[in-house]
């Protein structure tokens, strides 16, 4: 294999800001997002991270950043551009998107690309659906490491190890591959001013879904949208005593059998 | 129609997660058979075929499946949709990493996370961390789901009168992309975070990794699992893989012990459905007395111990 320079695309997503509390509204039809600050879905903001450290390591030549939805979402693609992507694309959509939408839109984007390495949040904080890599690495037939916590890239290589239940599970996958970010990937930077000036000047391109010829799922209906039934406040209790014969005496709780509290 | 549980296991023993997955296929009221991929995996498929509720028991066991790899397992497993109105997989590292693969070759978006199952089309599920839950319907033909273990429970155990039809899949394994190159898994012999019936769980407050030997003290006396809060796997003192909350392990145990955690949203959300949840803290404003059944306002060196010399 030669050692072109590889190219990365990044996929992020807007949604609400991780510090704003979620409101459900009155008709329970969604959640209400008006006035509310919104920014990088924070998985994203790893994997644009991620990009642009294998960038800044001479590993990758070009970062390529797309983002779904209304015009709005531009802001975020510009976030990454500071961040050091080299240019945008943004998919023209007012409606929202489904996990495989995203997937077959960047499956689209993909012919024309030819990218070498999707980098993408394993989740994002609003529907927390954990599907859109997978499903992207499916249709594309690519190999793909979810929830990664390290990244290294060699001889056309992805060697990663992923967050799994019970520990770590380290994978070598041949490019091109799909790797979702986890949280302990990488800290981001914060960009900075003189880089958010020359984030205007960089490409940023408009497709709309007729472009790519994509049709929107409609298999999973939302039908409403409940605040979660809130836990009351117990009992404060004045000592360690106090709290052990209360536990002793829960019929919920099963605390282990002993003399000492007999 | 019929309901197919992809199993997982760790070469010996199906995991508590498939069989709570059971625990939820069974009220879609459908007969379920069971996909179990694997290498020398013959007892394991007997085992299942012998656990009640199961009415078939798919085997593909092949030496190259030692370590199963999503891109390998998806597509057998999509092209066995044709038989199938539902797929569920437990919303497990595994689960999570396979479902979508399996869903975006059947053409269809997944549902995950359910944590109620409303109807054979209709689903709860957390989003927004759990600050709100989503009330679906999944009109796709072939419907997959991942379920999220700490709502639902295994089947009370009724071994099957009669062992469960084995069938084993002989299928070509297609050329591999990814390649295991190690793992390291935290040897422990406390229980599980997921199983677990009680966890003891450790925040910043606890200051140091050398600290949490109380907790570990603690946990050992009573039992209990033991987790962290993010706060806490963030500075080191534990593994991350005993994080507790909306990006860890979501977690449901009979009695939740929260020592030196203040509250913060997204640990909440991994641990509220605990069916009694007690907090020590020596901040009184502390989040987490809000959603406590039993406080303590304490400093917690002094508090652990003597929680663990009465055990």
């Amino acid at each position: 294999m030669t050692n072109h320079p590889l190219k990365v695309i990044v996929a992020v997503k807007r949604v609400i800001d991780y510090n704003v509390k979620v409101r459900v509204k009155a008709d329970r039809s969604d959640v209400d997002l008006s006035n509310t600050k919104m920014s990088m879905n924070p998985f994203c903001e790893i994997a644009v991270e991620e990009a642009v450290r294998l960038k800044e390591a001479g590993l990758v030549g070009e970062i390529v950043v797309v983002s779904i939805g209304p015009k709005s979402c531009q802001e975020q693609i510009r976030s990454a551009l500071a961040l050091g992507a080299d240019r945008g694309l943004q998919v023209e959509c007012d409606t929202p998107v489904s996990p495989l939408d995203v997937a077959n839109i960047l499956h689209k984007i993909q012919q024309e690309e030819n990218a070498d390495i999707f980098l993408l949040g394993k989740q994002s904080i609003d529907a927390d659906n954990n599907q859109t890599g997978q499903m992207l690495a499916a249709l594309l037939d690519f190999p793909q490491a979810t929830c990664a916590s390290r990244v290294k890239i060699e001889h056309n290589k992805a060697i990663v190890t992923r967050e799994v239940d019970g520990g770590l599970l380290t994978v070598e996958m041949s490019l091109p591959a799909v790797i979702t970010t986890d949280l302990r990937l990488n800290e981001p930077r914060f960009a900075a001013l003189p880089k958010i000036m020359q984030a205007k000047r960089k490409p940023l391109a408009v497709k709309t879904l007729a472009d790519l010829a994509i049709e929107l799922t409609t298999d999973i209906e939302l039908i409403s949208v409940d605040s979660p039934t809130q836990r009351q406040a117990g009992v404060i209790l004045s000592s360690v005593d106090e709290l052990m014969s209360t536990l002793r005496n829960d019929p919920n709780v099963q605390m282990p059998k002993h003399d000492k509290e007999a | 129609m019929k309901t197919l549980i992809i199993a997982e296991h760790n070469q010996h023993d199906l995991k508590a997660d498939t069989l709570v997955t059971l625990g939820a296929a069974q009220q879609l009221g459908q007969p379920i058979d069971v996909f179990i991929a694997g290498h020398d995996i013959g007892q394991l498929g007997q085992d299942a075929a012998s656990v009640g509720g199961i009415d078939q028991v798919l085997t593909w066991d092949h030496e190259a499946l030692a370590m199963s790899f999503s891109e390998t397992l998806a597509p057998v497993i999509a092209n066995l949709r044709s038989q199938y109105s539902h797929i569920l997989l437990a919303s497990s590292s595994f689960g999570k990493d396979l479902a979508p693969r399996i869903a975006a070759l059947c053409g269809v978006n997944a549902v995950s996370d359910v944590i109620d199952i409303i109807s054979a089309n209709q689903y709860k599920r957390p989003i927004y961390a759990g600050n709100a839950i989503a009330t679906v319907q999944n009109n796709a033909a072939c419907q997959v789901l991942t379920i999220r273990t700490s709502a639902f429970s295994a089947p009370s155990h009724e071994p099957a009168a009669s062992p469960a039809h084995i069938q084993a899949l002989s299928i070509e394994l297609p050329d591999m992309s990814v390649r295991f190159v190690e793992q390291t898994l935290s040897e422990s012999s406390r229980p599980e975070l997921n199983s677990a019936d009680i966890i003891v769980s450790g925040g910043r407050a606890v200051g140091s990794e050398a600290n949490f030997s109380l907790i570990y003290d603690f946990a050992d006396k009573l039992g209990a699992a033991v987790g962290a809060s993010r706060a806490a796997v963030d500075a080191g003192y534990i593994g991350n893989d005993l994080q507790v909350g909306q990006t860890g392990k979501v977690v449901a145990p009979s009695v939740y012990i929260a020592i030196g955690i203040s509250g913060a949203i997204q640990h909440l959300a991994g641990m509220k459905d605990s069916k009694v949840i007690v907090a020590i803290n020596n901040d009184p404003e502390a989040p987490i007395f809000s959603v406590a059944d039993y406080g303590l306002v304490a400093d917690l060196f002094e508090a652990v111990p003597a929680m663990t010399a009465h055990l």
